[in-house]
């Protein structure tokens, strides 16, 4: 018999602090799986966030600065231009990416700088006891929207590929899901092109990952798959927002 | 053989950092420093440096600590409201341990202020510059020759002793033109960082730069060891001027613009037959405590001159501890105090005897 | 013939796996607790694996290894 899965070496052998069924485990895998097969571990740099995966700098075997709130995509533009060799990427919830961090994200992107954003979108602030998200959907119950979310006060959610998509500098712009094992490889196929892109020098690629978080969701893990099928990937629809070849 | 030119102080500064092995600056544009900004967008790109103009000063602050973290010589240079923008990602170096160059060409506070010159970011400099128990190396100079030269000590001391350095400048300095000579000393000495991460420094298994530490007793060492290095520096590396203080019964404290003014002040006094000297402080932090202690053991008073609303005072206070009296020549918004108003101050001093 | 392994006390007993598998291979323990508390999941059915992996590919924390 041989061995056809088993964990990339790219992770480290840390325990994940995540939730039961948190999807940020398989999306690092899916990160750890693609830097093992463009063998690319060693000249990497990730740029961990705030938020549940602050620690990710703990689960890859590669080198990571941890940036402040929102600033993981300058911080990665400035070790990019120092360090143009080094595949530099950054990882990033809807917090980080989506609200404090929105400005150095869209001049990331308008700039086209030459890195890989892997972005989690789970619709709510998980670290820090599941608050309004830029990307909770109507309705939504949070700590913060106790009443669900009201656009008349709280506003709509922000669809990030489709804004980063207008923009010229802006190269690969895909969402995903990790709700079901067709999505998840459907997931890896398209942060690996990211990955590629960087390699190729292509210039700003950003994988938007729809994700779950049961805790904050108060759902069960697979509920919780089930309910971001239903409900967030109708407002947040799957596909390639760009795609400058 | 050693060239003199006629510069402008902010583009005196930029062309140092470049020869200090800066090949990376991110800024932003603020009247009194654009000149800065603008130096680099021409130089840089001619040298294979980056040249980026970033969305804010907040992102230029953060573009620093990527470059940095790679072991790369960065820069960012603003003034006062675009340095408290900078305020979360200067904590951040600190307790990351990253070494950089961070300019600020004063201006008249707070808020947005005006866009002369001022002094009113002592405190944030020596005392405020970000949350937590830290500290900045940082720098005063008082001449572009000196602004030269304070840039490549800059860059070796924030190397050395890990750690961001700030130079301290104003709207005069940055904007006047004085000659400067680029000397065969002004080299860059560039030692390998075992620490950063990336493929352009020493080969490593893997890098972490990261200030967070949420074992409190990890985070209490952190603390200890940095401020252990704060210490050595503060044994070692305080630096000022001391002139006419031998015999002097009154000593005049000023940096930077002020103290160009006040050295005017002491000749005059001098001719006036009073015993005047001056201590210039060129390190803000650390502060020249020593240089100061030991005047005040046969000094009888002390005049600062500040423009602002006296905040390098509350050091001199603190350095003498309060043996002295210490008094205030001052104007701010973008007032800027005569030589005359100068001595005025400092023959009260003398209670107004001559 | 194919077969599943688990590191029984890194799992978190969150149920994608069980949920993933479509043999029905795998279920959460019912007398057993892992070192952290959870009930981890286990080969109820070990005849009937494929070993197609969607159980691993679901796994967050990279518990399973599946040989062929």
């Amino acid at each position: 018999m041989q061995t056809v899965f088993q964990k990339p070496k790219a992770l480290t052998d840390v325990t994940m602090h995540y939730c039961p069924g948190c999807t940020h485990g398989i999306i690092h895998r899916l990160v750890a799986e693609v830097l093992d097969e463009l063998n690319i571990t060693e000249k990497t740099i990730g740029i961990a966030p705030v938020g549940c995966s602050v620690l990710a700098y703990n689960y890859f075997n590669c080198d990571f600065i941890q940036a402040a709130h929102g600033r993981a995509p300058a911080v990665a533009t400035g070790a990019k231009r120092a360090n143009p060799d080094s595949v530099i990427f950054t990882y990033q919830g809807d917090g980080d990416l989506a609200a404090i961090g929105t400005a150095e994200t869209v001049h990331a992107a308008t700039r086209g700088e030459n890195i890989t954003v892997i972005f989690v979108n789970n619709g709510i602030y998980g670290m820090t006891g599941g608050q309004m998200a830029p990307t909770s959907i109507p309705g939504m119950v949070t700590q913060t929207t106790p009443y669900g979310r009201d656009v008349k006060t709280a506003g709509y959610p922000v669809r990030i590929c489709e804004m980063l998509a207008t923009l010229t500098g802006t190269t690969y712009a895909e969402r995903v899901s990790v709700d079901c094992v067709k999505n998840v490889l459907a997931a890896k196929k398209a942060i690996k092109k990211a990955f590629q892109n960087q390699l190729d020098g292509k210039g700003f690629s950003i994988v938007e990952v729809m994700s779950t978080c049961p805790t904050n969701w108060g759902l069960d893990p697979v509920k919780a798959l089930d309910w971001a099928r239903e409900n967030m990937l109708t407002y947040y629809p799957l596909g390639v927002y760009k795609d400058n070849e | 053989m050693a060239e003199k030119v006629l510069m402008k102080g902010n583009e005196a500064v930029a062309e140092a950092a470049i020869m200090a092995g800066c090949r990376n600056f991110f800024g932003y544009p603020i009247t009194p420093q654009t000149e800065v900004a603008a130096y680099m967008a021409k130089r840089m790109p001619k040298i294979g440096g980056t040249y980026l103009q970033a969305e804010s000063e907040l992102a230029a602050i953060n573009m620093v600590i990527g470059a940095a973290s790679t072991g790369a010589r960065a820069m960012t240079s603003s003034s006062s409201p675009g340095i408290s923008l900078k305020s979360e990602g200067i904590s951040y170096m600190a307790g990351m341990d990253l070494p950089a160059l961070i300019l600020n060409v004063q201006r008249g506070g707070p808020g947005l202020g005006g866009i002369q010159p001022s002094q009113s970011d002592y405190f944030q400099a020596t005392r405020a510059i970000g949350h937590g128990d830290f500290h900045l190396l940082v720098f005063a100079p008082s001449t572009v020759q000196e602004m030269v030269d304070t840039t490549f000590l800059a860059y070796d001391l924030a190397d050395k002793y890990r750690m961001p350095a700030l130079m301290l400048l104003d709207g005069i300095l940055g904007q006047m033109m004085e000659p400067v000579e680029f000397k065969e000393s002004h080299k860059a000495h560039m030692d390998d960082k075992p620490w950063a991460v990336g493929t352009a420094c020493v080969k490593h298994e893997k890098n972490i730069i990261n200030s967070l530490y949420l074992q409190p007793e990890q985070l209490e060492e952190r603390n200890f060891e940095r401020f252990k290095r704060y210490e050595t520096i503060k044994k070692t590396e305080q630096r000022c001027e001391e002139y006419l203080t031998d015999d002097a019964d009154v000593i005049v404290v000023a940096y930077g613009a002020s103290a160009r003014i006040a050295r005017n002040a002491v000749r005059a006094a001098r001719a006036n037959g009073l015993k005047v000297g001056m201590i210039r402080p060129i390190t803000l932090w650390p502060f020249p405590e020593k240089a100061i202690k030991d005047a005040a053991k046969t000094a009888k008073a002390f005049v600062c001159v500040e423009l602002s609303m006296g905040q390098m005072i509350d050091d001199v206070k603190l350095a003498i501890e309060c043996s002295r009296p210490v008094t205030l020549v001052n104007h701010t918004g973008g007032v800027v105090m005569t030589p005359a108003e100068v001595l005025t101050g400092i023959e009260k001093a003398y209670g107004g005897v001559k | 013939m194919a077969r599943v392994t688990f590191n029984e006390d890194e799992c978190k007993g969150c149920g994608l796996c069980v949920n993933a598998c479509p043999k029905k291979v795998l279920a959460l323990s019912t007398g057993k607790i892992n070192k952290k508390g959870y009930r981890p999941a286990e080969s109820v059915h070990p005849e009937n694996c494929i070993g197609c992996a969607f159980c691993a590919i679901m796994c967050p924390d990279t518990v399973i290894t599946v040989e062929k």
